[in-house]
């Protein structure tokens, strides 16, 4: 039987060392990722601390120094992290604790998985800077951070509500003090669903049809103001 | 000039559209003065003129070939996509508000329901990301039967991508093959779990079930029948002039744009970055099955489908090295903290049934810590990060959701592409709104 398939096979260079499922990870201690050494000897005070949890390295830094930190792990070729896994917040029930920004990063050739976090006072404003400009995937999951949990990105091109749509109201859903079922009753949502008028929330822009007409030639406006169907 | 009534004949079946004189094959006919029909005039300009204004087209919401509920927002140029903006959140459920009011075990339902092409794999991957937090290793039997359902649950994945997406395309029949062997795994998880779609299969420290007796030998009946379906399907779309037509050079990432977006499964390796969470970071030893990663060359659509056919097979070959492994022995845990006692022994035993009680009212307690724990699943990278503050809820449950990340690259991706090569662009992503919304 013909196999057509073109897609090279086996192509993955071989590397020295076949990593293994973890086993028998302890919680708190264990091998170290020898990158949380380097940012320390590369930023100093930056890092404050840096803890290993189910053998995952956790890097504290400074909120203000995140687009200098990842950049320089991004672009140094000891480091190479030049994956993006994910961006997202934890904000803790006990709410005295500052809500922390978690920043996710592998590095393809080293293989090796690197969390960064920073963390935010509540009283203050929750703003840190964007990392697009070193790894164009943040964009999406930035704006999905400040729609969850009204955090503001510094440099982001288009920070905007991704699930939730743009005139959303009730405040940023993921936060603890947002209760489960949002802050209205159902028969309240409801009410304020049917006054709502969608339309009007859309910009001209995406409703430009309505002026298109004016803008075709005349001959086919006349034709169509004559009662002909388009598409026929 | 004389209102003519025009209608259009296929004059020749050609796929090519050139007969053998090199005429094109679809000349629309219009009706003369005398009722004749006379081919149009080329001259004949029938598209308004739209100078060079841009026009905006809406995809979607409601539009089949979205696979949901995506709604894109097009700036076009004639039929070029001059800029393409996505719209999402249509089917926000809060998933990951709702998991930190439910207990470990009362969130995996709530996993069926995000990619639910991969339900059963979806739970794997956070029954795998609870272990770990709460320090738990699993009986090998179960490290087993997990990759069993992992690697059918990549093929039921794979095999909905391959039958829409041909579809989308035009091919309507590798639909219904694709389908049809889909029905043959939606029937061996009914066997094993009882569900098809919404498993709920895994449990924090083991299975929900073990497998019957005699299920080993359907899954190596299909395992035996379903290579050849893939190998059909090979032979009517490799090299099929409309499907290569239709897919190549479409949609290209570089390996460089694809690392920087993000972008994980299929979709990075076509680009040529051999990056498998499988190979690279493995989990429920990986490690030791011998298998291939298939990686593109030229990071477009066709390498995409030439990736996911080959990952189909390679699935068929981790699945019988699986069945040929399978040990026997416990599938859960021997652990009254974690496991729930069989129900003969909560109805008889005193120290079972308080063992029952305290699981399902309070749940297990996992101690403080967080975790973030990848898979390869059929879309790429899933992850799921949870933090525990030692109550038996998390604080935080994170679904990294690998369609997400790579649909944010679809702006990339069309611009400067036709308007019908969008929709073949947007379903070698291979989203499921479910999970992208969550």
């Amino acid at each position: 039987m013909t196999n057509f398939s073109a897609a090279p096979v086996g192509s993955r260079a071989p590397r020295d060392v076949v990593p293994a499922s973890p086993r028998d990870v302890p919680r708190l201690g264990g091998p170290q990722n020898p990158s949380a050494d380097a940012l320390r000897e590369q930023f100093g005070d930056v890092v404050p601390r840096v803890d290993v949890c189910w053998g995952e390295t956790t890097v504290l830094i400074d909120a203000t120094r995140v687009l200098d930190v990842v950049r320089w792990l991004h672009d140094d070729e000891g480091q190479s992290y030049d994956y993006l896994v994910d961006i997202t917040a934890v904000e803790y029930r006990d709410m005295e604790r500052p809500i922390e920004m978690v920043w996710h990063l592998r590095s393809l050739p080293y293989r090796r998985f690197l969390r960064l976090k920073a963390e935010m006072q509540k009283d203050q404003p929750l703003v840190v800077s964007s990392i697009w400009p070193v790894y164009k995937g943040a964009d999406w999951l930035e704006r999905e951070c400040w729609d969850m949990f009204g955090i503001r990105f510094e440099g982001h091109p288009d920070l905007r509500r991704i699930l939730m749509w743009e005139d959303y109201k009730e405040g940023f859903p993921l936060r603890k003090d947002f209760p489960l079922r949002g802050r209205f009753s159902r028969s309240e949502q409801l009410s304020q669903a049917l006054a709502a008028n969608p339309e009007a929330r859309y910009s001209m822009e995406e409703l430009s049809i309505v002026d298109a007409f004016q803008d075709l030639p005349a001959d086919v406006r006349e034709r169509l103001a004559g009662g002909e169907q388009p598409g026929e | 000039m004389m209102a003519t009534k025009k209608r259009t004949v296929e004059v020749e079946l050609s796929t090519s559209g050139i007969d053998s004189q090199g005429r094109p094959t679809r000349v629309p006919l219009v009706v003369d003065e005398q009722g004749r029909p006379v081919p149009m005039e080329p001259t004949l300009t029938l598209e308004p003129d739209m100078k060079d204004e841009h026009m905006l087209i809406n995809i979607g919401p409601q539009h089949p070939a979205t696979h949901g509920v995506l709604r894109l927002v097009l700036e076009l140029d004639g039929e070029t996509v001059v800029r393409c903006v996505p719209h999402i959140g249509y089917l926000h459920c809060g998933f990951e508000k709702i998991g930190e009011y439910r207990q470990y075990n009362q969130i995996i339902p709530w996993t069926d329901r995000e990619d639910y092409l991969n339900s059963i794999g979806n739970n794997v991957a956070f029954a795998l990301g609870a272990e770990r937090l709460f320090g738990i290793e699993i009986t090998e039997r179960c490290k087993v039967l997990r990759v069993i359902a992992m690697e059918l649950s990549r093929i039921i994945s794979h095999l909905v991508w391959a039958g829409t997406t041909s579809i989308d395309i035009g091919a309507f029949t590798p639909f219904l093959w694709m389908f049809q062997e889909r029905e043959n795994v939606y029937n061996l998880l009914e066997g094993w779990v009882g569900a098809r779609l919404t498993t709920t299969a895994t449990r924090v420290g083991g299975m929900a079930a073990d497998i019957p007796a005699g299920w080993t030998d359907g899954l190596s009946n299909f395992l035996r029948t379903f290579p050849r379906t893939l190998d059909e399907v090979d032979r009517i779309l490799t090299r099929n002039a409309i499907w290569v037509g239709r897919t190549v050079g479409l949609g290209v990432m570089t390996a460089e744009e694809a690392t920087n977006h993000g972008l994980s499964g299929a979709m990075i390796r076509a680009s040529g970055v051999d990056y498998d969470v499988r190979k690279d970071f493995p989990y429920l030893d990986y490690e030791t099955y011998d298998f291939d990663v298939p990686v593109g060359t030229a990071g477009d659509v066709y390498d995409r489908y030439l990736v996911r056919l080959e990952e189909m097979r390679q699935s068929v070959r981790i699945l019988e090295q699986a069945l040929a492994r399978l040990p026997d022995g416990p599938v859960n845990i021997d652990d009254p903290r974690v496991i729930l006692p069989p129900k003969s022994k909560a109805m008889s035993g005193i120290e079972s049934m308080i063992h029952h009680f305290k699981l399902v009212m309070e749940g297990p307690r996992p101690p403080v810590g967080e975790c973030y724990v990848a898979v390869e699943s059929p879309k790429g990278e899933k992850g799921y990060y949870m933090v525990s503050d030692g109550t038996s809820k998390p604080v935080r449950w994170r679904i990294r959701p690998p369609s997400f990340v790579n649909l944010s690259a679809i702006p990339r991706m069309v611009e400067g592409h036709l308007l019908a090569d969008v929709i073949a662009i947007n379903a070698s992503i291979d989203i499921v709104m479910g999970e992208i919304d969550r």
